[in-house]
């Protein structure tokens, strides 16, 4: 069905599946319980996580498959805004034509970035890609900033155009809508004393980003993605066997840059504000960092990565000294205080500080990420279960399947 | 005139710390081949070094004046620094004044350990991994020492003065002839430019005249062989590792009094230390200082206000625009040798 | 008229003639070797041949086209395919997907945006691949990774993902360097049933005389970067003059 076989199909299904039902599953401790504060189940959370899949299964389909690492993807999340954010302004609040121009837009400034950078491989590639983000991002700073309202970041005015909208005479500015659905019209419903919110942008973007998926999976299992690999694996003998690379990593990056466009353009779907420090490196970084931390190469993986990131930094960020204090607060004062102070490192500001040593730590051990945890952990279950069994002691090993 | 005077010298400040860094870079990926993305976070943690150093030289002990009254009557709080009680008042006074270029000597045991732990500790491990990973571990590493540089001094800048005697400017243009006040140079950055070109000059000469360093440079040309020859090229290539990181620790403690520190000026430098050592050319030790200094004047150049006018917003691009069209045109660099990462 | 005409190619670098006047016809169908001691100019040729370095004077001519200066992918989509000394795969990719990629190359040429098809739909590409491995013995081996293959595994996996493109010529380059006798041995036997079951134009760089004799219907000698002679291998072993140029080396 939909051109996969039965397992990817499955696998969709239930990726389908764990987007409709997220804003359950993700709130699963009772609203005035101590557990609510890890609750994920929040519009803005679930937007976030599901752009940033967006995002990072993108990226993953040129690093994880062709193994150019890109440290300049940034820069088209951040046009992918800035072209989202003109539509808002000129044409209409409907995220439509909006998200439909961030593609585009992305799509274009990624063949011509990735037409000059993938004229060199290995880290001349992350450095040129890195260059140009970083030019990018000076420039939305300074010279362009009629197109980018530099370090202000671009907004939504009272008066602007708004060609196929009916004239605004509320006073206030309108809200991004799918055909007159507002993003931020959230269905509460209460039950056995949870709060659950189903939130229209949060909806609009799940879907999306299951779409997107669907697409990556697609592309994983074609020809092409065959021949992405085959990049990764062995240049010198993917051309003398009659194939040109470059065309193939080009529309690699392509492809990735007009996923990273269209998470901008969601991003100010969601929240109609686009600024230029969506362009910096660091957010270059934290995009390979889910990759990475998920998994290369994989299809779960980038998912994964997105939602670990997203989740506990919006947990950890909440985790200040009061609530350690009441966390510890069994223990005597003289345990209790240096325990906090060493929590306090790691949690509330301190999140991008376990980030960094999770990074490296997975980097180092790891470098599969954490599906390839997963698989590690699922073997040593298996070989304990099998150990009595009477089965070939070393079967040759069968290649595992990209998607696992 | 005047302003291209000027704006060669606003260069060479800036530019003379691209070159340290960069010099440090190359350094470290002509001998072990590593792409070290934590190189920046090293020299933000030589300017904190300065900070430290002058922070611990002001440790005060408080004695209450009863002979005076602040404001509300109460006796006065004096706070004294221990230096001071030490040395005496006016040495003491003088050792606080001097507190950045003294932090040279905090900086350069702290980062050579700091080298010796991170290249036993973690690059050692990386040598044989993709250069991918090696960009990743390092990426990770320096989000891990700003973080904790953010922990210990906060997000805010520090301003960490330089000794008054050298807080004022010198009339270069009186010097040579145009108007006063024309060309007008601080004190320090003089210092920083003459500073840099004193390092520069001893590293070269401690990799051309000493044994140790005929080896290192023989392991940058053809490491194998060298080690073929007996040689315990690993040992050596640690040190090179903490010599590279002590370099990036002087550059940034004595940048203090230009920029006040930050924890992540780090990035900011390194960016484009990055594009200075492939301007330079890889693992080319005189193109790293050469394009250091090229891009540091070339980029002051450009925020000539005559530069701008023609073409807008130049001054914040031209190093990229430089670095992509070099990649592009000759990407061994200016100076780099055939055959080094020309793919 | 061969299928390969190299007409007065020569080179220098620097100071060094590394080929002067080499002029050379592959026949069409049949296995010619060119040997020569060290430093005879053998790489240089073959780097001519293949595009990556361009003569100071002379043609070669593929299939009566030009191949100087083009790219080894458009090279290689000429009919030109090329077994190198150390088996080039892709360790990362299944033995079959190794053998399905130059099968899609030949189909749809060196670039195609098929990013929505299926893998397992082309029925066609999986049948030929299979058909490939299956003639040489490795069928069973067809979901290993291909880097986890032994030595000799990899050069047979190697050597049929020249032959599933059914090239018009096939370009060995020291086949056997390197190698244990034993490996040698086979690596010839492999050969020499390639050449058995189907038509094919082999053009063998070898150092070593043992393969050479064993396979080559025609030699060329290269000697200081000029052919001294091209003959059958029975009156090659008589000359003098190839003894003469391989005066100091071990001829077995």
């Amino acid at each position: 069905m939909l051109g996969l076989e039965k397992k990817d199909m499955r696998f969709l299904l239930i990726v389908l599946l764990l987007t409709l039902a997220a804003p359950i599953l993700l709130n699963p401790f009772a609203e005035n319980s101590a557990m609510a504060q890890f609750n994920a189940g929040y519009p803005d959370l679930m937007q976030r996580i599901a752009i940033f899949s967006i995002f990072a299964v993108g990226f993953n389909i040129l690093f994880g498959l062709t193994g150019y690492l890109s440290f300049g993807h940034a820069a088209f999340l951040g046009v992918g805004s800035y072209a989202a954010m003109w539509m808002f302004k000129l044409l209409s609040m409907n995220i439509l034509p909006a998200i439909g121009l961030s593609v585009v837009i992305a799509g274009v400034f990624a063949l011509l970035i990735g037409y000059i950078s993938l004229r060199r491989s290995g880290i001349y590639f992350s450095i040129l890609t890195l260059a140009f983000a970083q030019m990018s991002f000076n420039m939305a700073y300074s010279v362009l900033t009629p197109l980018t309202n530099g370090e202000t970041g671009l907004q939504l005015a009272l008066d602007d155009p708004r060609v196929l909208d009916a004239a605004n005479t509320s006073g206030s500015l309108p809200d991004t809508s799918l055909f007159g659905l507002a993003m931020n019209s959230t269905l509460k419903v209460e039950f056995l004393g949870r709060l659950f919110q189903f939130n229209v942008g949060y909806y609009v973007c799940g879907m999306i980003s299951v779409v997107m998926f669907y697409i990556a999976l697609r592309i994983f299992r074609s020809p092409f993605g065959m021949m992405l690999r085959a990049v990764k694996s062995n240049q010198h003998r993917m051309s003398y066997t009659g194939l040109n690379a470059r065309p193939y990593t080009l529309a690699a990056f392509v492809i990735s840059g007009m996923y990273a466009g269209l998470a901008g353009g969601l991003m100010a779907a969601m929240d109609p504000l686009a600024g230029a420090e969506r362009m910096q490196w660091t957010a270059s970084g934290e995009v390979v960092l889910m990759t990475i931390l998920g998994g290369a190469g994989t299809m779960l993986g980038p998912v994964l990565g997105a939602g670990f990131i997203k989740y506990f930094e919006n947990i950890f960020s909440k985790i200040n000294d009061n609530v350690l204090h009441s966390w510890f607060a069994f223990l005597p004062h003289w345990i209790q205080d240096p325990l906090v102070w060493l929590f306090a490192r790691f949690t509330g500001e301190g999140w991008h500080l376990t980030l960094g040593l999770l990074f490296m730590l997975v980097v180092i051990f790891l470098p599969g990420g954490l599906v390839e945890g997963g698989q590690r952990i699922g073997r040593l279950f298996r070989r304990k279960q099998g150990a009595g069994g009477d089965g070939p002691a070393h079967p040759p090993k069968p290649a595992p399947h990209v998607a696992e | 005139m005047d302003a291209i005077i000027l704006q060669t010298l606003n260069g060479l400040d800036k530019g003379s710390a691209y070159a340290l860094i960069a010099l440090g870079l190359t350094l470290i990926f002509g001998t072990l081949g590593v792409v070290n993305f934590a190189h920046g976070a090293l020299f933000m943690i030589g300017a904190f070094c300065a900070v430290t150093m002058q922070r611990f030289l002001n440790l005060s002990y408080t004695l209450l004046d009863p002979t005076k009254k602040d404001f509300l009557g109460n006796p006065l709080k004096v706070q004294t620094p221990y230096v001071e009680h030490w040395f005496g008042h006016d040495t003491g006074a003088a050792i606080i004044n001097w507190s950045v270029p003294l932090s040279i000597l905090l900086a350069i045991p702290v980062m050579l350990i700091l080298g010796f732990v991170m290249e036993r500790g973690l690059i050692k491990h990386f040598y044989k991994r993709p250069h991918a990973d090696q960009i990743l571990v390092t990426f990770g590493l320096a989000i891990v020492l700003q973080e904790i540089v953010k922990q210990v001094f906060g997000a805010n800048p520090i301003p960490t003065p330089a000794p008054v005697e050298f807080s004022g400017s010198l009339d270069i243009g009186a010097l040579i002839g145009f108007p006063a006040n024309a060309i007008v140079y601080p004190y320090w950055r003089l210092i920083y430019f003459l500073f840099s070109l004193g390092v520069i000059g001893a590293v070269f000469s401690f990799l051309r005249f000493t044994t140790f360093g005929m080896v290192v440079r023989a392991g940058m040309a053809d490491r194998e062989t060298v080690g073929l020859l007996g040689i315990n090229i690993d040992r050596r290539f640690t040190l090179m590792f903490g010599i590279a990181a002590a370099v990036a620790g002087m550059a940034g403690a004595m940048y203090v009094p230009i920029n006040s520190p930050n924890y992540h000026m780090g990035m900011d430098f390194l960016v484009i230390s990055f594009v200075v050592v492939v301007v330079g050319g890889m693992g080319s030790l005189p193109g790293a200082v050469a394009a250091g200094f090229l891009l540091g004047v070339l980029e002051a150049y450009a925020s000539l206000n005559e530069v701008k006018s023609i073409i807008p917003g130049i001054d914040q691009i031209i190093i990229y625009v430089i670095a992509i069209i070099v990649l592009l045109t000759r990407p061994r660099g200016l100076m780099g040798r055939r055959g080094v990462m020309e793919d | 008229m061969g299928i390969l005409e190299v007409k007065g190619v020569s080179k220098r670098f620097g100071g060094l003639q590394a080929l002067g006047d080499v002029n050379l016809s592959v026949a069409e169908n049949t296995v010619h070797a060119i040997i020569g001691p060290n430093g005879a100019g053998k790489s240089t040729l073959l780097n001519v041949l293949v595009g990556k370095l361009i003569p100071d004077t002379g043609s070669v001519l593929f299939d009566g086209k030009s191949v100087l200066g083009r790219k080894p992918h458009e090279i290689n989509q000429m009919g030109i395919s090329r077994v190198f000394q150390t088996p080039e795969i892709f360790s990362d990719l299944t033995v079959l997907e190794n053998v399905m990629i130059p099968c899609f190359a030949k189909r749809d040429g060196s670039f195609r945006l098929h990013a929505f098809e299926r893998v397992e739909a082309e029925d066609e590409i999986v049948y030929q691949a299979e058909k490939m491995l299956t003639d040489l013995h490795m069928l069973e081996k067809r979901d290993l990774h291909a880097g986890t293959l032994s030595r000799g595994d990899k050069r047979r996996l190697e050597m049929a993902m020249c032959l599933v493109q059914e090239p018009k010529l096939l370009l060995l380059d020291e086949p056997t360097a390197g190698m244990a006798r034993a490996d040698t041995n086979n690596t010839i036997d492999l050969l020499k049933e390639i050449k058995a079951t189907r038509p094919i134009t082999m053009a063998i760089i070898e150092h070593d005389m043992h393969v050479v004799f064993s396979l080559a219907e025609r030699i060329t000698v290269l000697a200081q970067g000029s052919p001294l002679v091209e003959d059958t291998p029975e009156n090659i072993k008589g000359n003098p003059k190839v003894r003469e140029a391989y005066l100091g080396e071990a001829a077995d």
